[in-house]
């Protein structure tokens, strides 16, 4: 120091600050004077220029220009993709090419999205947004500004740099670090840029102050780079920045050791830097952040270090990104017959390239062409020794033998809770290893399995619950549909029992019998046995009670609400049948359900009838028996007719049971019949319970008026029961000519169903010419 | 151009496991020649015997085991196993108790359990520990006299015919180790009268303390080029001296700690043995704890077991020990605040 150097107050250039250490690391040949002895330097224009639309962390890039567009230096090929993301710049002007699948800077070799740019050679600028004085600018504005020239993490990890501008929301920014470690042999970039371009570093850290506002900045550097420091120190004097200069010891330049060793701090297990207040970036993107904010130009180039003995001319070049290796170093003498491998980035850390046209990115930082003398080929691997001289050298503290050991084992629960995740992949213990052993390529292989293997948990753990939801909902359905069948089965039972005491009560009837047996026949239903109980309720007040009009009137209503509930569920089958229609058998179920609900309710109302008529007639007895009488035909037609239609729908269950889409139409038509017809037989009812009104009014006058109004009644009933007839017989044909048409599957059920019908028919005949004889000798009677 | 396709890391640093066995028996070869100034052409024989035997043991085995010999007999582990057999056998035992101690070290003790690498156990003390209980007799008279104490010392053809069986060993040529004078004369007498004896020299062990000084020397310049560790060297001194010092303060009673650390195979035990990496421990405070183990063992077994020395015992018990010592001193790693010690079962999720 000479005497005439006063450190003024506020600098702090030369550092007192403690150093601290990590634990472990290694001491490699740093080899940096291949490159590091002259100036950067800019290659000329390539002849194509390759721009991948991924070159960092987070979503690619998405296009804003067509193909054959003419761009200029600097005008942005693709925007930024949401927070996580980084625009892409034309490195020069020329014309878009094509947008190809184009090997790209990733270990796998694989090939991704790049635009493919020809320079025309004249190089022009588009338009910038220069700026003197950034502290004039909005903080937001500055962010936005890098934003715009697509700066991302130049160090290697090329995470997008707009999104460390903004201070952590939980946590002021303590400690704000530029890593000019640069721990790897071979490399010399950030030596290079530092030696000539110190100002542009340090500017572009003070502009990441003012966005950030830092308790303290600092630049970490090893002492390897002594010429480095000195330009950083001249850079620095007149700032708060301090330079610390920390021991060449790889691997100091990883994000988690730089800070140890500046700050004593250890980035909690899970966490980033952000979390304990610290921010750490690459001087290669301060400077980038500079040139962006200061004159408003987009990162469309870097320095890269093209070294190891493969290249002749080896140093350091500010490449244009999207340059091609191949062309890049045959520039500067590229020996391909002694190179057997080229690696993008240092010795320990970087990857080989399996394409040598794979394009320059943001993120490399060198090409090392080695050759037998540089890099051996591994020897092969003896057995652990269990030695422990990776445990020594771990800057994570791990025990990488026993990782080894677990890796190998496939023991990779242990291998976890032995925090394998933590391993930095550094390279240091297969450094040391003196068996040999490739430690790393161990520890890369066991967390691949364990993440798949979480991966394929976390799917089976899927699979199972949507399962075992599924197994419920199923349980649960058919839970419900054994209910319903044992209430309906126990109601059956109950409503049989009652009927049989009913039935016992009543005189024995042909007809009625005829019914009861039809009536048993059919599917019992909770709802039909529901109804007997109140229709037996109902019965039991008419017993009770006297003859009063009212009451009947009442009973009547009941029946005729009864007959609506009927009307209702028909229609609701009649849309059943419509979704059946376009639907498969799956439907038919549904559909089938529903008939029987119809069926039932008609069946409901059927008992309703019978209980009304036997009410009806214990009342009309007392007053006159052929009235009743001639009632009696009357009802039991009717109530015939409507079994008709319960047995219509009947039969069109069972054939809806098998439906085929083709026969659905068949049985849509057969519903709608069967509607009319129940349509038809609740007309002949009303009209009945009309005439019945009427007559019961009446009845207390002449027996002569009731005949007579009985006989003015009876015709159009029989007219209307001979058309039910009718109906049925043709309804029957109808079916008939379904079966024929049926598949043979279904020829069965439908024999079945048909003959159900054939049945009905007759019962229905019998009931007709019962009913015709009655009221012929109603009329003989009372002729 | 085809390229070849590795992943990283690339380099490759200069220690090899052959560079390490050899550096291993270099530094033997003070202490071996001290032996053989001072005990005669007995341990020299024993050693190149014991490394004959051991090469060719291992190349049997290796031809069994379909595995390709040059390779590794390459790495040298063979041929420490048998050095330190070589060192550590009395001199004048007959050759058939080396070859047994040897082929039994080399094909069960690390072969039948996969090679190196593999073996739990140390296996030069395997076959030492199996020779001195099978052979109790031929393992404790065939200790030699230093030389300075004998007129008429052995040549070399006497020592190689007095091994190999063709004659019979004069008597004033062996003679109890000092380690073992002292345990059966203080039962008797007083320390004063016990160290009187010629075998203690200026109240140390004749012979023995230059020998144990030579290896100590050895185990240093290991020590500092990176081949052994010196946690367990060291432990295992403390855990040898600590107790002496506490429970033989009274030299009357039993053996002093000088005694202890000059006599016997203290150092060879402590820089040589123990260091085994394959059956020692792997973290740092392991190896501690490890030593340590073997030092108190030795002391206890010296102190009141039946055997004059103790360190093959000691070091087999340890062996047995190092895995679960492993599992208690895992260290912290960075960015977590407590190490997991401990089996996994106990961890809290």
């Amino acid at each position: 120091m000479s005497a005439s150097f006063k450190p003024t107050p506020s600098s702090k250039v030369i550092s007192t600050r403690t150093i601290y250490d990590f634990h472990g690391g290694i001491h490699p040949e740093e080899m940096k004077t291949l490159s590091n002895q002259t100036a950067i330097v800019q290659p000329t224009i390539p002849p194509k220029l390759v721009l991948p639309l991924q070159q960092h962390i987070g979503k690619p890039s998405q296009l804003i220009v067509e193909l054959g567009q003419r761009v200029l230096k600097g005008q942005k090929l693709a925007d930024a993709d949401g927070m996580i993301s980084v625009a892409l710049h034309a490195p020069t002007s020329g014309i878009i090419d094509s947008i190809v699948d184009h090997p790209i800077a990733h270990p796998s070799g694989e090939s991704g999205a790049c635009i493919v740019l020809i320079p025309d050679g004249k190089d022009e600028w588009c338009e910038l947004e220069p700026c003197e004085h950034y502290e004039h600018l909005s903080v937001s504005k500055i962010q936005a500004k890098v934003r715009e020239a697509g700066v991302a993490g130049m160090g290697g990890a090329g995470f997008p740099t707009e999104v460390k501008l903004h201070p952590p929301h939980h946590d002021k920014v303590a400690t704000l670090i530029l890593n000019a470690a640069e721990c790897e042999p071979y490399i010399t970039a950030d030596d290079r840029l530092m030696r000539e371009r110190a100002e542009e570093v340090v500017q572009g850290m003070e502009i990441m102050a003012y966005a950030l506002q830092p308790g303290e900045c600092l630049i970490g550097i090893e002492d390897n780079k002594p010429e480095a420091v000195a330009a950083l120190r001249e850079a620095a004097k007149e700032t708060q920045i301090e330079i610390c200069v920390v021991p060449t010891k790889y691997p100091s330049g990883g994000e988690k050791q730089i800070i140890k060793l500046l700050t004593d701090k250890e980035v909690p297990n899970g966490k980033i830097p952000a979390d304990i207040g610290v921010m750490c970036q690459n001087v290669g993107t301060a400077a980038a952040i500079y040139r962006a904010v200061r004159f408003g130009e987009p990162l469309i180039s870097r320095v890269t270090t093209l070294t190891g003995e493969g290249i002749q001319q080896p140093g350091n070049v500010e490449a244009l990104i999207g340059t091609p290796i191949d062309w890049l170093i045959s520039q500067y003498g590229f020996q391909e017959k002694k190179t057997e491998r080229l690696i993008m980035g240092g010795p320990m850390m970087g990857f080989t390239l399996k394409h040598i046209e794979t394009p320059i990115v943001k993120t490399t930082n060198c090409i090392l062409a080695p050759t037998h003398k540089d890099l051996p080929p591994p020897p092969p691997a003896q057995a652990c020794i269990r030695c422990g001289l990776c445990a020594d050298v771990c800057p994570a503290v791990l025990l990488p033998q026993q990782l080894y050991w677990f890796s190998r084992a496939q023991e990779y629960d242990k291998a976890e809770h032995h925090n394998l995740f933590d391993c930095i992949e550094c390279g240091a213990c297969s450094y040391v290893c003196p068996s040999s052993i490739p430690l790393v390529q161990y520890y890369r292989h066991a967390k691949g399995e364990i993440k798949q293997q979480k991966q394929d948990q976390l799917k089976s753990d899927q699979a199972r619950e949507r399962f075992e939801a599924r197994q419920f909902r199923l349980d649960r359905e058919q839970a419900e549909k054994d209910a319903k069948r044992k209430a309906r089965a126990e109601n059956a039972a109950k409503a049989q029992a009652a009927k049989k005491a009913a039935e016992a009560v009543k005189p024995a009837d042909s007809n009625t019998e005829v019914q009861n047996k039809i009536a048993s026949e059919d599917t019992v239903d909770t709802n039909k046995a529901a109804v007997q109980a109140a229709l037996e309720r109902s019965k039991e007040k008419n017993q009770t009670n006297s003859v009063s009009k009212p009451e009947e009137v009442i009973d009547l209503d009941a029946l005729k609400t009864t007959w609506d509930k009927t009307q209702a569920k028909l229609d609701k089958m009649h849309d059943a049948l419509d979704d059946a229609k376009t639907n498969n058998s799956d439907q038919v179920e549904k559909l089938t359900r529903a008939v029987e609900k119809n069926q039932m309710r008609v069946n409901q109302a059927k008992q309703a009838w019978k209980k009304a008529s036997a009410s009806l007639k214990t009342v009309a007895e007392t007053e006159a028996v052929q009235g009743s009488e001639a009632e009696k035909p009357d009802i039991s037609v009717l109530a015939t007719a409507l079994e008709k239609a319960q047995s219509k729908l009947d039969k069109m269950q069972d054939a809806l049971d098998n439906a085929q889409p083709e026969q659905v139409e068949k049985l849509t038509r057969a519903v709608e019949k069967n509607k009319v017809r129940v349509n038809q037989a609740q007309q002949a009812w009303e009209d009945a319970s009309a005439s019945q009104t009427t007559k019961v009014e009446t009845s207390s006058e002449t027996l002569t008026d009731a005949t007579k109004q009985s006989d003015t009644v009876e015709q159009p009933d029989i007219e209307a029961l001979e058309s039910a007839v009718e109906k049925v017989q043709s309804k029957l044909e109808k079916m008939q000519d379904a079966l024929e048409n049926a598949q043979p599957e279904q020829v069965e059920k439908l024999t079945r169903a048909v003959e159900k019908n054939k049945i009905r028919v007759e019962a229905a005949e019998n009931a007709l010419k019962a009913a015709n004889s009655i009221s012929v000798t109603n009329q003989n009677g009372e002729q | 151009m085809a390229l070849l396709t590795l992943s990283s890391p690339h380099a490759k640093g200069p220690q090899r496991t052959s560079n390490m066995m050899r550096w291993v028996i270099a530094m033997t070869l003070p202490g071996l020649l001290l032996q053989t100034l001072f005990f005669g052409w007995g341990n020299l024989h024993n050693v190149l015997w014991c490394v004959l035997v051991a090469i060719i043991s291992e190349a049997i085995v290796l031809k069994i085991r379909k595995r390709p010999i040059g390779f590794y007999l390459n790495d040298y582990s063979a041929v420490v196993t048998a050095v330190l057999l070589g060192l550590a056998l009395p001199p004048f035992v007959p050759w058939w108790v080396s070859l047994v101690a040897t082929s039994f070290s080399i094909i069960f003790a690390k072969h039948l359990y996969g090679g190196m690498g593999y073996n739990p156990f140390n296996p030069a003390m395997v076959g030492y520990a199996l020779v001195l209980v099978s052979f109790p007799v031929a393992m404790t008279t065939n200790w030699a006299m230093p030389l300075p104490l004998l007129e008429q010392p052995a040549t070399l053809l006497e020592t190689l015919s007095i091994i190999w069986g063709q004659t019979p060993i004069a008597d004033g040529l062996t003679g109890a180790t000092p380690l073992d004078t002292y345990k059966h004369e203080i039962a008797h007498s007083l320390s004063d009268t016990v160290l009187a004896n010629p075998i203690f020299g200026s109240g140390f062990s004749l012979g023995w303390e230059w020998v144990n000084a030579a290896f100590l020397a050895g185990g240093i310049v290991l020590i500092a080029l990176k081949v052994i560790p010196w946690q367990t060297p060291v432990g295992l001194l403390l855990g040898l001296a600590i107790p002496a010092a506490i429970l033989g303060h009274d030299a009357d009673q039993t053996a002093p700690i000088i005694l202890h650390l000059t006599s016997g195979a203290t150092m060879l035990g402590a820089f040589f043995i123990a260091t085994d990496p394959v059956s020692s421990c792997t973290t740092t405070r392991g190896r501690f704890i490890y030593g340590f183990g073997i030092g108190l063992l030795t002391y206890i077994i010296r102190a009141h077991g039946s055997y004059p020395d103790a360190i093959a015992f000691a070091v087999l018990l340890m062996n047995f020990a190092a895995p679960l010592i492993d599992v208690y001193t895992q260290p912290r790693t960075y960015g977590y605040v407590d190490s997991k010690r401990g089996p996994k079962a106990k961890e809290k999720h």
